[in-house]
């Protein structure tokens, strides 16, 4: 039981960081219908920067957990001014084009950061630096360290945030007016080009608020580290159906314990005949089975509501 | 086949014209005739193209850019010590290509070097790439010694162009397995490999070896050589409570696994071969380091005959650590331009004669093959993580044969007291047989 438990708080952790970048997939989808697969690039950049700003100050007198904060707090503004870079750079200008375009752009500028990360913070494995709280607690036999409970807790109150923003706010508004129809919405007085900015500066953000938690969670950061991180989001996105908010963490989540169960239990289940290595067969295994009976996903893609 | 066939002209059209890679060689003349004429007033210069592949991108970068680091060493040592080689003055050029350790690319990489007419390559870095371009490789004539790929398969293929200056896995696999079971006394022994063939080969060496020891394995468990996460796989190995723990991978792996061991509680120390034997490990597990066992094939570096040396010249010309295998890299290019001094020719052909004769002092060992192109010397050391550092446990000599090739490890309790003597009668009844003829026949 203590194993199942184990596994249960695997899957959460990383279906937490899973949910955040997925978030920044759907957010874009949601409103150009663009597949943004620069993405999982932006929290690489994140990870490095914070880590980057991390290191210099992990010497210095201050608490570790404040110079983590530092280093998230200048990791922030470095994705967000790339992500409107991008999108100003990449997407505004074929905007208009076929769709398969600004598709391979995208590819393009995921591939071009991935190799400026590598000039710029060179080949080597990161490793983050041991400052912050080893300690954990304990829950049924389990155990779950308090960065593991922060990053869950954290992604929550993100989620639940950026729920409020796209429901409750003027921008939220706006946000799903320029979805829903982006030349109506201009003939309405917004300025979609300023939504589709603010679009890709929050997803950017949270970006860099996933890289920092991959990096301290996992204790390692690396230029090449945003392109699986960014398929298995994208997967979780389209699993919960791409373009809703909800779909994203909750396809998140699923993808996560999905991956955790399935590598704890599919060697047992067989009787060895499987391994630990279908894991990624298993979690696309179900995504498949999803798309086939709801092909827009689990909470299906809302035209209507996405942002 | 048609491409196959191709190839092969092509690499003996470009081995018939031994200047034909030369910039200012004269053009017409055989090159025979060229060799012979002691000293004429121009020395001819000769551009010789040495291919390098390793992952150059990719999770494992560091550690192909740390072999091609002592690739281009080797090469521009040589260069400055202005080799004259059949008669003109040679001047050797490193094409270091990325493989991404990445086996379709591996071959991509290969057919790309033997288009570019390289007189020799040294790599790949790892097995999973080296073994399918070794079969170019050997189809096109052209001399490969790998620095550092360690799976048995490369050199059991039969290829006579396939060397490598590093132990197998084999060799590797079976004296972790031993240390496992007997001066570490585990009983019940998890493992999990990344599903290359270099991290799968060492692995399933490892459980045969542990299984006849009389241990347990309770666990086998799979990851793979991208992941940075491994919690569901350590959270069922911790519900079956191991002794050790193995992990047949790198170190960009390793390093974070005995960190999420940690995490989850699990007291266990892991149990890993060279892939995960680095500098790198100590940085990426921090203080999960410690306690945690590995093995390299060969001498540590402050042991090897000229490790101090090749560090500090390593340091000086390109301001950062060796990763690894960077002296193996070094050596494999040493020995391969040590042949063609031997030879007196840079041709393929000619030169390859002379590889299996090898008898060569690098910085990591005295360098001899077997018939298979393997090196002579089952040296591999046993270390353990102290205080950020590796500390030598103990070196486990070439006296211990693998039972399956006896004739093979037969020469070598001699190797180390009368090097030379030994290696002289054993090497000619060989070559000989293996070179012009054989090949065809072993598969």
């Amino acid at each position: 039981m203590d194993t199942f438990i184990q596994q249960i708080i695997n899957g959460l952790v990383l279906g937490s960081i899973y949910a955040l970048v997925a978030l920044g997939y759907t957010m874009v989808y949601g409103i150009l219908g663009l597949i943004n697969f620069a993405h999982g690039e932006v929290v690489m950049i994140g990870a490095l920067t914070a880590l980057t700003v991390i290191k210099l100050l992990a010497n210095s007198d201050l608490p570790g957990t404040l110079v983590v904060l530092i280093g998230l707090l200048a990791a922030v503004p470095v994705c967000m001014a790339l992500g409107f870079a991008i999108e100003r750079i990449a997407y505004r200008p074929l905007r208009l084009a076929p769709r398969l375009a600004p598709l391979i752009t995208a590819i393009g500028v995921s591939i071009v950061l991935q190799q400026l990360a590598m000039i710029f913070w060179g080949r080597n494995y990161h490793a983050f630096p041991p400052i912050l709280p080893t300690s954990g607690r304990d829950i049924g036999g389990a155990h779950i360290t308090d960065v593991q409970i922060v990053i869950v807790l954290l992604a929550v109150a993100i989620m639940a945030g950026l729920m409020l923003l796209v429901n409750r706010t003027r921008l939220g508004r706006a946000m799903r007016a320029t979805a829903e129809n982006p030349q109506i919405a201009g003939l309405m007085g917004v300025n979609i080009n300023v939504i589709i900015s603010a679009t890709f500066l929050i997803g950017s953000a949270l970006a860099a608020v996933a890289g920092t938690m991959v990096s301290a969670n996992y204790a390692i950061a690396h230029y090449h580290m945003g392109f699986i991180l960014g398929l298995k989001a994208f997967t979780a996105a389209v699993l919960g159906g791409i373009g809703n908010l909800p779909g994203a963490m909750l396809g998140g989540v699923l993808l996560g314990l999905i991956e955790s169960l399935g590598a704890g239990y599919i060697g047992d289940l067989t009787g060895g005949f499987l391994g630990s290595h279908y894991q990624d067969v298993f979690a696309f295994f179900v995504l498949i089975l999803v798309l086939v009976f709801r092909p827009s996903g689990l909470m299906g893609e809302k035209v209507a509501e996405r942002a | 086949m048609r491409f196959t066939a191709k190839t092969t002209s092509l690499a003996v059209a470009s081995a018939l014209i031994v200047f034909g890679c030369g910039k200012e060689a004269p053009p017409p003349p055989p090159p025979p005739k060229a060799e012979q004429p002691p000293a004429p007033p121009p020395k001819p210069t000769l551009t010789v193209k040495i291919g390098h592949s390793s992952p150059l991108t990719g999770p494992q970068a560091h550690l192909g850019k740390d072999n091609e680091n002592g690739a281009r060493l080797a090469i521009e040592e040589a260069n400055a010590k202005k080799l004259g080689i059949g008669g003109a003055m040679v001047t050797f050029e490193l094409l270091g290509e990325d493989d991404q350790a990445d086996p379709k690319q591996g071959t991509t990489v290969a057919q790309k070097l033997i288009d570019a007419k390289v007189n020799g390559v040294v790599g790949h870095l790892n097995s999973g790439t080296t073994i399918p371009a070794s079969k170019l490789y050997s189809d096109a004539g052209i001399p490969q010694i790998s620095p550092s790929a360690t799976n048995p398969k490369y050199t059991q293929q039969g290829f006579k162009t396939a060397f490598r200056v590093m132990a197998n896995d084999e060799q590797q696999g079976k004296v972790l397995g031993d240390y496992a079971t007997k001066q570490l006394a585990g009983k019940k022994i998890a493992i999990v490999d990344d599903r290359t063939a270099y991290g799968q080969g060492v692995a399933d060496e490892f459980e045969k070896a542990a299984k006849a020891g009389g241990a347990n394995i309770v666990a086998r468990e799979f990851t793979n050589d991208k992941a940075t996460d491994f919690a569901a796989i350590l959270t069922k190995i911790k519900s079956k409570k191991p002794d050790l723990v193995m992990y047949g991978g790198m170190d960009a792996q390793a390093g974070p696994m005995a960190q999420q061991l940690k995490k989850l509680g699990v007291k266990s120390k892991m149990i890993f071969a060279d892939g995960g034997c680095t500098t790198e490990f100590h940085k990426l597990a921090g203080d999960a380091a410690e306690g945690h066992y590995c093995s390299l094939p060969g001498y540590p570096l402050d042991k090897m005959p000229g490790g101090k040396v090749f560090m500090e010249k390593y340091k000086a010309k390109f301001n950062v650590d060796i990763q690894l295998y960077a002296p193996y890299a070094y050596d494999a290019a040493n020995v391969m331009i040590d042949a063609m001094q031997r030879a007196n020719s840079v041709e393929p052909a000619k030169y390859l004669a002379e590889l299996p004769k090898t008898a060569f002092d690098g910085v990591t060992a005295r360098i001899t093959f077997d018939e298979r192109g393997d090196v002579k010397d089952g040296a591999i050391t046993l270390y353990q993580a102290k205080g950020g550092k590796w500390e030598t446990l103990e070196t486990v000599g070439g006296a211990a044969p693998a039972p399956a090739q006896p004739a093979a490890m037969g020469g070598m309790s001699g190797m180390t007291a009368t090097p030379t003597a030994a290696a002289a009668p054993a090497v000619p009844a060989v070559a000989p047989a293996a070179a012009p003829t054989t090949p065809a026949e072993k598969k």
